[in-house]
């Protein structure tokens, strides 16, 4: 699990202030919501940037969205039957730091509206039945623990049962420190339930979004058939700031970007959010 | 070096030698002190050893005496012949591997590797591996499994390396691989924490039919002073960290996330070596034995059944 402060999300500090969404800046006004760019700062309608995929009019930044988000941009007519929505993460350690985790859980649970950092659902994608499961970044910084390992080992068993390809999207700071040995399991439990996955000879999509590190990264995330991602996303196995803190030098410009690890050979494509939907359903037509 | 909980048993064991060196021991008075002494020491011993905090047990595992993957390798093996490189890139000496001979069994041996000179230590890269270390322990994997040799595998690293060089070869993608690779491999698999298992680094070679840790070892997501320092915002809660994360081996073997503990000789592996390889080959070749008689299919559906039976929640 790497430094949220420094991955740019600051999930600590917000969750004590009880502010959760992407998007601290919305003003009521006639017309709606405003939505500002938390990249450049550019100042849009909601619904503009909803239907430009939430992504920045101005500068194309791709907003940090969540599983309600991505599962309306990619199931046909936003019809979708959500997997295991019930189960929720229990206290294996008895883990406190400056705070326990059964409270730190209540708390994300409460601002996020969620249960944990992954949902998972199927439906159809162009007609294609999919299963997909998705990391909400917004739940303790996109954290694995017992909970995603479990919810993506049972998607799986669901795309193989019922012969489905298999969509994982993840934005994570990687395993979640709170389920210490167990969330280092769960990166063993979810590639075994894929490796089962690629015995069906069913596809595996994994989309990295902004930012995918640590032990989400070096799992699942890099063990798709195909590897896609978001422009710019930050993608890598470390965290910057352990990099720079262990080699004591600047990061060059550019370092762990999308369009850094597709030229270092790592992912197959970049795809804006935009053509996701699309992007997909041509890329599946031609597997299956 | 000495830790601070050693240092009183070390100066009393000066103090015996001291003693022995002395007094005329031939005198029947002299030897019962001696006796006694020496039974004071044992017991101090066994208070100290019994009580080590998840902390001190940290520091064992990280003592620059303990013995290290190829300390192993060599003491127990009758011939070895270490293989290099992943063939892509580079050979990483900070994963040493190779086929040894135990008791007339070929074994691939796969592990990180310290060093305990400084320069020893750079050239192994404080046991943190690249990518092409873990590229070269699947490329070995592969080999042994080709052959239907069984595999070992000892971890000791404090994490796989954070470096640029690392991330444009794409680490994530190499431990990913290997994690899912092991899955695959058709030959019993024994993994063993010798030292410290730290996080994707230790689980890149640690999906084993049998996972093991010595008795004074950890094994987690993180290590302490990194949970210290995210959590905490502090680098001085690595005490309180070690407690949170429950990381060592009786913990672990607790939450049934390892499958067994090989003691180590009372004061930690570093105090009697040869006593360690010892018990070490004994309980690898117990293990062995026991996996060699699983088929193969068996063999590989228990190891994937038991890695996703693990996790805790509620429904
Ligand atoms: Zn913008």
């Amino acid at each position: 699990m790497e430094d949220f402060e420094e991955l740019g999300m600051a999930w600590f500090r917000r969750q004590e202030k009880g502010i959760i969404t992407p998007t601290e800046q919305k003003k009521e006004t006639p017309d709606g919501l405003w939505h500002k760019c938390d990249s450049c700062k550019h100042i849009m309608l909601m619904r503009e940037h909803k239907q430009n995929a939430y992504t920045c009019l101005n500068c194309g930044y791709h907003a940090r969205i969540g599983s309600a988000e991505y599962f309306e941009l990619l199931f046909d007519d936003q019809q979708f039957t959500e997997l295991d929505p019930n189960i929720s993460s229990a206290n294996p350690l008895n883990f406190e730091d400056t705070k326990p985790y059964l409270k730190r859980i209540q708390q994300a649970q409460e601002t996020s509206k969620l249960k944990d950092a992954l949902r998972s659902a199927y439906g159809t994608l162009q007609g294609i039945p999919i299963t997909i499961a998705c990391m909400d970044f917004a739940f303790i910084g996109g954290s694995m623990g017992s909970v995603v390992g479990e919810k993506i080992a049972r998607a799986v068993d669901y795309s193989i049962k019922h012969k489905t390809p298999f969509l994982c999207i993840s934005r994570s700071g990687g395993a979640r420190m709170m389920e210490a040995g167990f969330s280092l399991m769960q990166m063993a439990k979810t590639a075994a339930k894929l490796a089962l996955l690629a015995d069906a000879k069913l596809p595996y999509i994994s989309l990295l979004t902004d930012p995918t590190t640590g032990g989400v990264s070096a799992s699942y995330g890099m063990l798709g058939d195909l590897n896609i991602a978001e422009p710019n996303a930050l993608i890598g196995f470390a965290g910057p700031r352990v990099i720079r803190e262990t080699i004591g030098k600047d990061l060059p410009k550019g370092f762990q970007t999308a369009e850094y690890l597709l030229e270092h050979g790592f992912l197959d494509f970049i795809v804006h959010r935009k053509e996701l939907k699309k992007t997909l359903a041509r890329v599946l037509k031609m597997l299956l | 070096m000495l830790l601070d909980f050693e240092k009183p048993i070390v100066e009393l064991e000066e103090k015996l030698a001291q003693m022995k060196k002395t007094l005329d021991l031939s005198n029947p008075t002299n030897q019962k002190i001696i006796q006694s002494f020496e039974q004071n020491i044992l017991e101090l011993k066994k208070e100290t050893y019994q009580n080590l905090t998840r902390w001190q047990k940290v520091q064992l595992s990280r003592h620059a005496d303990r013995p290290y993957t190829l300390d192993y390798i060599q003491a127990i093996c009758t011939d070895f012949i270490e293989l290099h490189g992943d063939r892509c890139f580079a050979d990483d000496k900070a994963m040493v591997g190779g086929l040894g001979t135990v008791e007339g069994q070929t074994f691939m041996f796969i592990g990180q590797q310290k060093g305990r000179s400084t320069k020893q230590r750079q050239l192994r890269n404080f046991g943190m591996a690249n990518p092409e270390g873990y590229r070269k322990a699947l490329r070995l994997m592969k080999l042994a499994e080709k052959f239907n040799k069984p595999i070992v595998t000892l971890i000791d690293t404090p994490g796989a390396f954070p470096g640029i060089e690392a991330e444009e070869r794409g680490q994530a993608e190499a431990i990913a691989r290997n994690i899912q690779e092991m899955f695959r491999i058709k030959v019993p698999i024994i993994s063993i924490i010798i030292g410290e298992g730290a996080s994707g680094g230790a689980l890149g070679i640690a999906v084993g039919d049998r996972v093991l840790m010595l008795e004074n070892t950890w094994y987690s997501v993180i290590s302490p002073e990194s949970c210290s320092s995210i959590l905490w915002r502090s680098w001085d809660y690595k005490e309180q960290a070690a407690e949170a994360l429950k990381l060592t081996a009786q913990d672990m073997l607790g939450y049934k996330l390892i499958d067994g503990i090989i003691p180590e000789p009372l004061g930690g592996a570093h105090t009697n070596p040869q006593e360690m390889y010892l018990i070490f080959k004994k309980y690898l070749l117990e293990t062995y034995q026991e996996l060699a008689k699983i088929p193969t299919k068996k063999l590989l559906s228990q190891r994937i059944n038991k890695f996703c039976s693990m996790g805790v929640f509620i429904e």
